[in-house]
């Protein structure tokens, strides 16, 4: 419509070729394309760190890397299974406290007492936590689990990530259930039930989809921390044989190992770092295949 | 119609054990006794004193412009009001001599007996059989039998069945706007309430979807008794025998629907009706 407005001045649509629409159409281009232009921009580091993870990751990609441990400094072969298995083992062992938590809390503060003090107080705090450098949460959990059990373990570093997370899981739950319409609350309790049975069969399934969004991020965001596993967790050269012991995990392995003088070691840091991206990405398509909503 | 004989009858009624109280009789004339109710949200005192009695098995319509109370009055019979935070009431409300607030009252199974369709329909992104088992289900039923000869009575009683009998476990959100509308009366039929409450049933759907609820709604005042909030004047004058004004949280006048709408005594009702205010 506007091309054929600004060609035909005598169109009954157009400002008859007045400047003012001839500028107007100029500015309104303009600022689309810039929307384009700054769109595309953000995308290229992104797209950069995805094409350079792969092309430097890709070499020593093998099963070996899921099945070895690290090799001596010096020496080439192996790989990291060990780190894999830590960083599944730490993330799991967040997910456990941070998830039933975070949402437990999003309940009460969104379904129970929403005007509360406590509600007001527990949002605040949540809010405060996630602008929380993440190297607090490890000095906070070394302090609290590794003086206290004498032992760097993965259930320090467990905990270091669960402290970490749980304000993103409260308050993107919180979202979740805020999102969730109340005229389904209504319909629930205008039939009789009982605010639990509201909540446990209409509003989390409506909210879970989001919910798990959220946890997702969670997921993501702890996975790739470094700082809070380096001192609870520690490093390790060996497989796993307990969650009370030093526990290797993806990203202090790539902290480790790019810092070292030896070729291969960097090489295997640069799978890892691909390992990291694909595992991450991995779990948040299962995750939205898993939670999607069946009914719309 | 042909659904008659599968609507609950009276007597299947009456032989149901009474949460409330047992001395129901079908046709008692003040089966809702409202008695000098005021309702406060906060300090606004949004009732000023209501006296009014709700006869049974009949379709008694509250009428009024948006913001007398006719919504706030409805909706404390089955005391979904009290949802609301900061809210609190003097006076009482009385459903077949019992008092809704009395403390031996419990709030859980007043609901299961007094059924709500709200403005806009409900239904839970579940299944249409889904939809109208959940009053059985939260209250322990879980019996294949009992959930399908529910879920057969309630559709026939809102005029649904020969619709949606062959998706039953369609999602009850592919339904048109009139059919989810229906399927929210069948699921406030289903645990068996004496009363259905209806708040603007009808504001969000086409003339077609309108007529559709409103032949229910008299089809359905056999064997419940109805209260009905409209804004809609001919759709009071169609459904109801009895009819409640009110203004600016007083009950003007209460009445036959005839009357209302012929010889109203009051002169703001007359005003009203006429179109002069609201």
């Amino acid at each position: 419509m506007t091309s054929t407005a600004s060609t035909s001045p005598s169109n009954f649509f157009s400002d008859a070729g007045k400047k003012t629409s001839v500028l107007r159409l100029f500015r309104n281009h303009f600022l689309t394309g810039l929307c384009i232009a700054l769109s595309l921009l953000t995308l290229v580091p992104l797209f950069s760190i995805v094409v350079l993870v792969i092309h430097n990751g890709f070499p020593l990609l093998s099963t070996n890397l899921f099945t070895q441990l690290p090799p001596a400094p010096g020496l080439d072969g192996g790989g990291f299974g060990n780190a894999i298995v830590g960083t599944l083992v730490m993330v799991g062992i967040a997910l456990g406290f941070s998830i039933p938590l975070g949402i437990l809390a999003a309940v009460f503060v969104n379904e129970y007492a929403s005007v509360s003090w406590l509600a007001s107080t527990v949002r605040f705090v949540a809010k405060l936590l996630t602008g929380i450098p993440s190297i607090i949460c490890g000095v906070f959990a070394f302090a609290a689990v590794v003086m206290t059990t004498h032992k760097f373990s993965a259930l320090a570093g467990g905990i270091a990530l669960a402290i970490l997370i749980l304000p993103t899981i409260l308050l993107t739950a919180e979202q979740a259930l805020l999102g969730v319409p109340y005229s389904f609350r209504e319909a629930s309790f205008g039939v009789g039930a009982t605010p639990f049975q509201t909540i446990w069969r209409i509003v989390l399934p409506e909210a879970m989809p989001a919910i798990m969004t959220g946890v997702m991020l969670a997921v993501a965001r702890a996975a790739g921390e470094t700082a809070p596993v380096l001192f609870t967790a520690l490093f390790s050269q060996n497989w796993i044989k307990g969650i009370m012991q030093p526990t290797a995990s993806l990203s202090v392995l790539i902290y480790n190992f790019a810092s070292l003088p030896y070729a291969y070691h960097i090489k295997l840091a640069w799978s890892a770092s691909l390992i990291l991206v694909a595992l991450v990405t991995l779990s948040n398509i299962l995750a939205q295949v898993i939670f999607s909503p069946k009914h719309h | 119609m042909s659904t008659e004989e599968h609507v609950t009858s009276p007597t299947e009624a009456s032989e149901r054990p009474l949460e409330l109280t047992n001395n129901f009789s079908p046709g008692e004339s003040n089966f809702i006794k409202v008695d000098n109710f005021k309702f406060f949200y906060g300090k606004k005192e949004a009732l000023h004193g209501i006296n009014l009695e709700i006869p049974s098995r009949k379709v008694t319509a509250f009428i009024g412009p948006s913001g007398c109370g006719k919504s706030t009055l409805l909706r404390n019979f089955n005391r979904m009001n009290e949802l609301i935070p900061g809210v609190h009431h003097e006076g009482d409300i009385t459903i077949h001599g019992t008092s809704i607030y009395d403390p031996s009252v419990e709030i859980i199974a007043l609901r299961r007996r007094i059924g709500m369709v709200f403005q806009k329909s409900n239904p839970f992104p579940m299944s249409i059989y889904e939809n109208i088992v959940y009053p059985l289900r939260i209250a322990g039923q879980n019996t294949r039998s009992v959930l399908d000869e529910t879920v057969e009575r309630c559709l026939l009683s809102a005029a649904l069945w020969d619709e949606v009998k062959d998706r039953l476990n369609d999602s009850a959100l592919g339904l048109s706007g009139g059919q989810m509308q229906r399927l929210c009366i069948a699921r406030a039929v289903a645990s068996r309430p004496e009363i259905l409450l209806m708040d603007e049933p009808c504001s969000a759907l086409d003339p077609i979807a309108t007529a559709k609820v409103e032949e229910l709604i008299i089809e359905l005042k056999k064997d419940f008794t109805i209260v009905i909030v409209t804004h809609n004047m001919q759709q009071a004058s169609r459904v109801s025998e009895l009819t409640a004004f009110f203004y600016l949280g007083n009950l003007i006048e209460f009445d036959d629907t005839r009357k209302i709408f012929t010889n109203p005594s009051m002169k703001q009702t007359e005003e009203y009706i006429t179109g002069r205010f609201g």
